[in-house]
């Protein structure tokens, strides 16, 4: 285990303003509910969700902050995510 | 090797004494016997329950069970087998007892979490097994779960599914446990490529494990809210899909079969150059197939699907995926055979179950890429040649190289040696047994025996007589090996540090090992399997 490693302290002032972040993007993804999109009401609320937990990825789970390893890791898993959801509609979209 | 001043783990006196000492250590040896006497328990009902199946099948019609209660029997025989025994193990037995010893670690990183995985197993099994014994009857889906069977059964789905369910938490601990574990707490000098093969195969399982339950977990509970609560989510007459359902079953499930087979295949990789006196033949290329199996493991699921109506593009892509499978499966097996050659080879009896674990793998391996094929899929889609193929893979795959690894450490783990002629004995009735149990099944497959039936035409007969006799010669063969062992762990010979000459961490310390493993944490210099 290396022993240098250096614990980032965050400024509160940056808590608050991704706080107010999220906040705000919950009140888009309700008011978006409201427009009436069709089929892409789904994508839009995927795409606010997605910009949200990068966000709590980020900061409140410190990736930001930590070796890219870890960071490296989180995108592995999103690619695999992906690539089953590509798959899968393989099946949906051709059927 | 020097006197000893502390006690084994065997004999280590901690908190509390007796049955409390191993329920409530947080020793990554005993929580690893524990998994072991747990699942062994488990297995030998689930063989029993496996011998009752192929006495019904000896002959045609009803003979000692009528179709219901067969239905029952091959559920509980598949939740049982799968959940409480493949899929955690050899993780967590054999995991748990020597990934921190062969990676020069005093623990896993996260001992209390590791005894929480258990009892969270423990839990589980009690969950599921107890949809035996409630009002309903015994769930008769299959371990699958299939829908639209599972929402419209009337017996005992929901006990079986949490359990599934809760089973899923302990294997999900136990991964994230052992990619911290690897990741931060490496001896010394331990880069990841001097990294033993065994570890390195529980780092691909453990990202299966960590990734792909969540799925099933999601899963089950869907079942749960659409049988309780009619939500309708694979019902067609809630607005459902039922193939969705098989599409979340799998992507979860055929990873799930890499979860069973990667630490096997590491098990095989630690013995034969030990009894070859070799190194590992293409190091590398052997943690690189490991990798490529867990990767393209998640694309592959489809191939339990070729006949459940998806669409052409996708049966295509996923016949094309698994096939792509076959080849880092064959690296491995092109590795072992080339650590053989030109090797000094000790025969004992761990070399003859890995030895023999290639040969049975192969042939589920390649009866794999029968069934991979679409059209000749179509035509033996279940049917015995299915339960055969699987057999051969996770019973031949899984539990010969649990035979193979127990027969290797077991002089580390007991302090104690076994007795060779009964082992011995014991694999060959065993093999035997096993051959004579599972090849026929290919045979009727291809005729056309559909599983999962209590009954058969009168033509196909004479297979299902050998095929059950078969069974009665391979338990037979197993009865032999756990007295064996039992009897050993408790009366055998006193064995020596390293009686196999292995050149990994664990064979460096005592047998059996003492409460931190390591008097003092190694420092590595040489690659894993350095003979000179
Ligand atoms: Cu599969």
């Amino acid at each position: 285990m290396s022993q240098n490693e250096k614990h980032h302290i965050v400024k509160y002032r940056t808590y608050i303003f991704v706080l107010l972040g999220l906040l705000t993007l919950t009140g888009i993804s309700v008011a978006v509910t409201g427009l009436n999109l069709g089929p892409f009401a789904v994508t839009v609320a995927l795409v606010l969700a997605g910009i949200k937990s990068t966000l709590v990825l980020l900061f409140f789970m410190h990736l930001k902050f930590d070796q890219p390893v870890y960071g490296i890791m989180v995108l592995f898993v999103l690619a695999v995510f992906v690539v089953v959801m590509i798959i899968t509609f393989l099946d949906y979209s051709f059927r | 090797m020097s006197e000893s001043k502390q006690p084994s783990y065997l004999e280590y006196q901690g908190k509390y004494k007796g049955l409390f000492g191993w329920i409530f250590s947080v020793d990554h040896k005993r929580i690893g016997l524990l998994y072991m006497y747990s699942i062994m328990t488990f297995f030998i009902v689930g063989a029993t329950l496996g011998l009752l199946m192929k006495l019904e099948l000896i002959a045609p019609g009803k003979t000692i069970m009528d179709a219901q209660t067969y239905n029952g029997l091959f559920t509980l025989h598949g939740i049982t087998m799968i959940f409480l025994i493949v899929i955690p193990g050899i993780p967590a037995i054999l995991g748990n007892f020597f990934l921190p010893i062969m990676i020069g670690a005093k623990d896993v990183a996260f001992p209390r979490l590791n005894l929480l995985s258990w009892w969270i197993y423990i839990i589980g099994a009690v969950i599921a097994l107890s949809s035996q014994f409630m009002g309903s009857g015994p769930p008769d889906t299959g371990w699958t779960f299939y829908a639209p069977y599972s929402f419209k059964t009337t017996t005992n789905m929901l006990p079986a599914v949490l359990g599934a369910f809760t089973l899923g938490f302990s294997s999900i601990l136990t991964g994230l446990n052992f990619i911290v574990t690897m990741h931060r707490m490496r001896a010394p000098g331990m880069n990841w490529m001097k990294m033993p093969l065994f570890p390195w195969t529980l780092y691909g399982t453990a990202w299966i494990q960590l990734l792909a339950t969540p799925i099933v977990g999601i899963t089950l509970l869907m079942v749960v809210a659409e049988r309780t609560l009619h939500v309708g989510f694979f019902d067609p007459a809630l607005g459902g899909d039922p193939v969705l359902y098989q599409h979340l079953f799998w992507i979860y499930s055929h990873p799930a079969v890499y979860v069973m087979i990667l630490p096997a295949m590491g098990v095989i990789s630690e013995i034969l150059p030990t009894f070859a006196r070799k190194t590992i033949f293409g190091y590398k290329a052997i943690v690189a197939s490991t990798l490529a199996i867990a990767f393209v493991g998640y694309f592959v699921w489809g191939h339990h699907m070729f006949t459940a109506g998806m669409s052409g593009t996708a049966q295509f892509a996923f016949s094309f995926l698994t096939f792509l499978v076959a080849i880092p499966s064959a690296i491995k097996v092109f590795n072992w055979i080339s650590t053989l050659y030109k090797g000094s080879i000790h025969l004992a009896v761990p070399f003859y179950w890995a030895a023999s674990f290639i040969f049975v793998f192969m042939i589920g391996g390649l009866s794999g890429l029968v069934l991979g094929a679409l059209s000749t899929n179509v035509h033996v889609h279940d049917t015995a040649f299915v339960v055969a193929h699987f057999h051969f893979i996770v019973f031949g795959g899984v539990g010969f190289a649990f035979m193979a690894g127990i027969h290797y450490w077991f002089p580390k783990i007991y302090g104690r040696m076994y007795d060779e002629s009964w082992a011995l004995t014991g694999w060959v009735v065993f093999f035997l047994g096993f051959l004579a149990l599972y090849s026929p099944m290919f045979y009727l497959g291809m005729k056309g025996m559909p599983r999962r039936y209590f009954d058969y035409l009168p033509e196909y007969h004479g297979p299902n007589i050998f095929s059950s006799l078969g069974a009665v010669v391979m338990i037979f063969g197993l009865a032999l090996i756990i007295i064996n062992l039992i009897r050993s762990a408790r009366k055998g010979e006193k064995a020596t540090a390293n009686p196999w000459n292995g050149t990994t961490l664990e064979w460096t310390i005592e047998s059996p090992p003492i409460l931190e493993n390591f008097e003092e944490i190694p420092t590595v210099t040489e690659p894993p399997y350095h003979y000179k």
